[in-house]
């Protein structure tokens, strides 16, 4: 079908538009080329902003006049990956257990070396902090940008309990995630009355609040330095080190094996999937009580859920506080994976990329953050060799996921119980 | 009505007095009193705007009332609904509702909605999730019997077919049927219902005022009632509260309002409303 005058019209006009924006961040991005030296003058490259503009101008026109020309289809099947979800839904318990083994087998793999153990227990830590992050954004539908805080309390508390208490690793686990859900309680009193765009706003503010509290209070914390020499943990009082202190014994000489490095990053892998399938599972069974469902429907409608009887304070702050407790405890596994911290690594894009992955995921879905996870943090350790256009292709990546799936990679929601599951259950 | 005659005489269940609410200059609600009896269906009928909604909004604690006491008595306790938190209306004064525009979780099912009107007992029973974690027996007997009690009201709205479905994505009239469920799933000791019959047609209608009665004569508690059909309003109501720009300008059964000169004159007044059916 020929394209209408009207149609065309209206592409040009897109296009300009596009263009016009196109030439102002041309402009200072690809006009100008920053001097290697700084006796070198700026150098300007008006062909460059051309090439953009141009670039910009006719690729939207295409891309306006394809979309008015095109015949809306009476029937048209679901998209190939929508048919392949619904296929597998019944599997889905079986695709994850299956996933789940693939996952524990990983380290045990010939081909899996240092690296790639190494950056699975990074994987493994976006998973965990998405899946905690889950119960606040994708349950709760609290729009939190500043879960790094809790992160962060997290590994502080340990750090800090490991350093001056001398607690081991597993004595101040729960005493970082119970700090971390204390946090999660304090944030969320201010922000009852807040929803949406406020309450994003908010929770950023609280988020960077912590690490400029981190910063400066340096007696305890460090300053920008961090702290280092957080102590590593240990197997039932096994520790991973070549060569233990008086007293104690080292994984390699109980086991009468030869020393190696790579007991400790398997160890820390298997730790972080521990805790990572911890989160998963405390998250599938409170999503069947009360709590999760009036979580849900706080979610969908305050007013409603208020004229039920739920008390909206309480189901926020369980929320927040909930949330925040599994951030803490990765925050401690991060801690004491890293053996260092300092305030840099708990910047808000650490923030932007938990909540990119729930939402890519699909709110609420338990698998979409597993591949989220997967995307964003591998994405870019990944395409490193591409150097600038890291940042290029991650962005491109999570535009493409947004314009293919809106709601998400995977957004189907399984309902916390069924009639039909039971005797004399619906049809 | 038979059952309502014998209970006019006793305490009521709640009781409006002098119930002011303003907004800005707006006088939506003016010193209104009346009561509403346990096993009766009072309905508070008038034209647009006439502030019945606002009062529903006062007595389940979306508004504070700028004057004027809201009182129930259920079993022993009293509660003053002008003061207590929303949550505790529903909660612990018994007060269920439904919304003029209705209000239901969309992207939860049929039965996750009539659970969480469930919320404070299974709440209880899971002390506050750690049962539930755990998966006790306790939690999950509770479980069981809120499941019961939302199956039957299912299978009594013969909704039984749709437990398992969005709520979102079913018809209006069943979904209408469902927020009633909902409100009575709470195990109200007073029911409030917004213009339960807007939108639906005449069959659904019939039926909506067969509920409405069977509801008051099996569960014995009070009805409170905004509706626009005045046939289904003069047809299921023992007491009828007529209210024009928030003020009361006539009460008595449906007999009595129809042929109060005050009541034709307030509804004569209203184009859209001339005869009195249903300005919707
Ligand atoms: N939150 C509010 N703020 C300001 N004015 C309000 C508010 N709520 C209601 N009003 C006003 O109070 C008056 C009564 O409104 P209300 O919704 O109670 O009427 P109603 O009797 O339920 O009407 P309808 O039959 O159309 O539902 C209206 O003039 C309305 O504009
Ligand atoms: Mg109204």
């Amino acid at each position: 079908m020929a394209p209408q005058a009207s149609s065309i019209s209206a592409a040009l006009r897109e296009a300009s538009l596009a263009a016009a924006v196109a030439l102002v961040l041309a402009l200072p991005l690809a006009g100008v080329r920053l001097p290697s030296g700084a006796a070198e003058p700026l150098a300007f490259r008006p062909w460059w902003v051309v090439a953009a503009v141009l670039a910009v101008f006719v690729g939207r026109f295409l891309i306006a006049l394809h979309i008015s020309t095109r015949r809306p289809r009476a029937f048209a099947a679901p998209p190939l990956f929508d048919r392949a979800l619904g296929a597998m839904t019944p599997w889905r318990r079986w695709i994850f257990a299956g996933f789940i083994v693939a996952v524990a087998l990983l380290p045990l793999m010939p081909f899996a070396d240092r690296r790639m153990i190494d950056l699975g227990s990074l994987v493994l830590i976006y998973v965990m902090l998405g899946w905690g992050l889950n119960i606040v954004v994708g349950l709760a539908g609290l729009l939190d940008l500043g879960y790094v805080a809790f992160y962060a309390v997290g590994a502080y508390s340990y750090t800090l309990l490991a350093i001056h208490f001398d607690l081991n690793f597993w004595e101040s686990l729960p005493l970082a995630g119970a700090f971390a859900a204390l946090f999660g309680v304090l944030l969320g009193f201010p922000v009852l009355r807040l929803r949406g765009d406020y309450l994003a706003i908010v929770t950023l503010g609280f988020g960077e609040m912590i690490r400029i509290v981190l910063i400066n209070w340096s007696d305890l914390t460090g300053g920008s330095e961090g702290i280092s020499s957080i102590p590593a943990p240990t197997l039932f009082g096994l520790s991973f080190t070549a060569n233990p202190a008086a007293g104690e014994t080292a994984f390699h000489q109980f086991f009468g094996i030869p020393f190696a490095g790579v007991h400790k990053l398997i160890f820390l892998y298997y730790l972080i999937l521990a805790l990572a399938l911890l989160t998963h599972v405390f998250s599938m069974r409170i999503r069947r009580l009360p709590v999760g469902r009036a979580w849900e429907a706080l979610r969908e409608d305050e007013i409603a859920s208020r004229a039920l009887g739920l008390n909206p304070v309480m189901v926020k702050l369980s929320a927040f506080g909930i949330g925040a407790m599994f951030a803490g405890f990765a925050g401690a596994f991060f801690a004491t994976r890293q053996g260092f911290i300092n305030p840099s690594s708990f910047t808000f894009i650490e923030s932007a990329i938990i909540l990119a992955i729930v939402v890519l995921g699909g709110m609420g879905s338990q698998m979409g953050v597993v591949c989220a996870a997967l995307v964003l943090v591998l994405l870019p350790e990944l395409a490193r060799d591409l150097a600038g256009f890291r940042m290029l292709l991650f962005g491109a990546a999570m535009v493409a996921i947004m314009v293919w799936r809106p709601r998400g990679l995977l957004s189907h929601r399984e309902p916390s119980v069924r009639l039909g599951d039971r005797a004399g259950g619906a049809p | 009505m038979s059952a309502a005659h014998a209970m006019q005489s006793e305490l009521p269940l709640l009781e409006v007095r002098d119930l002011t609410m303003r907004f800005g200059g707006l006088t939506a609600v003016d010193r209104l009193t009346f009561a509403a009896h346990s096993g009766a269906i009072t309905a508070l009928i008038g034209p647009n705007g006439a502030g019945k909604t606002t009062v529903f909004n006062c007595i389940t604690g979306f508004y504070r009332p700028t004057s004027g006491a809201i009182v129930i008595e259920r079993g022993d306790e009293t509660y003053r609904l002008d003061r207590l938190a929303g949550h505790r209306i529903a909660r612990d004064a018994g007060v269920a509702r439904t919304f003029q525009n209705i209000r239901l979780f969309p992207n939860m099912t049929v039965l996750e909605n009539l659970l969480v009107a469930q919320h404070a007992r299974l709440m209880r029973a899971s002390a506050f999730s750690l049962a539930g974690l755990l998966g006790l027996r306790r939690y999950r007997d509770a479980e069981e019997a809120g499941i019961a009690l939302a199956r039957s009201w299912l299978e009594r709205l013969d909704l039984v077919q749709y437990a398992d479905r969005d709520c979102g994505t079913l018809a209006y009239g069943l979904q209408r049927k469902i927020e009633i469920a909902r409100a009575m799933c709470t195990q109200p000791a007073l029911l409030c219902l917004d213009e339960p019959a807007a939108g639906l047609n005449p069959r659904e209608t019939t039926e909506l005022s067969r509920l409405i009665i069977s509801i008051r004569d099996e569960f014995g508690i009070g009805i409170l009632l905004i509706e626009h059909d005045m046939s289904l309003v003069m047809g299921i109501s023992d007491r009828i509260v007529v209210l024009d720009h928030g003020a009361r300008i006539s009460e008595g059964t449906p007999a009595e309002v129809r042929s109060d000169p005050a009541v034709i004159r307030a509804y004569l007044g209203e184009d859209d409303t001339a005869n009195g059916e249903g300005g919707r």
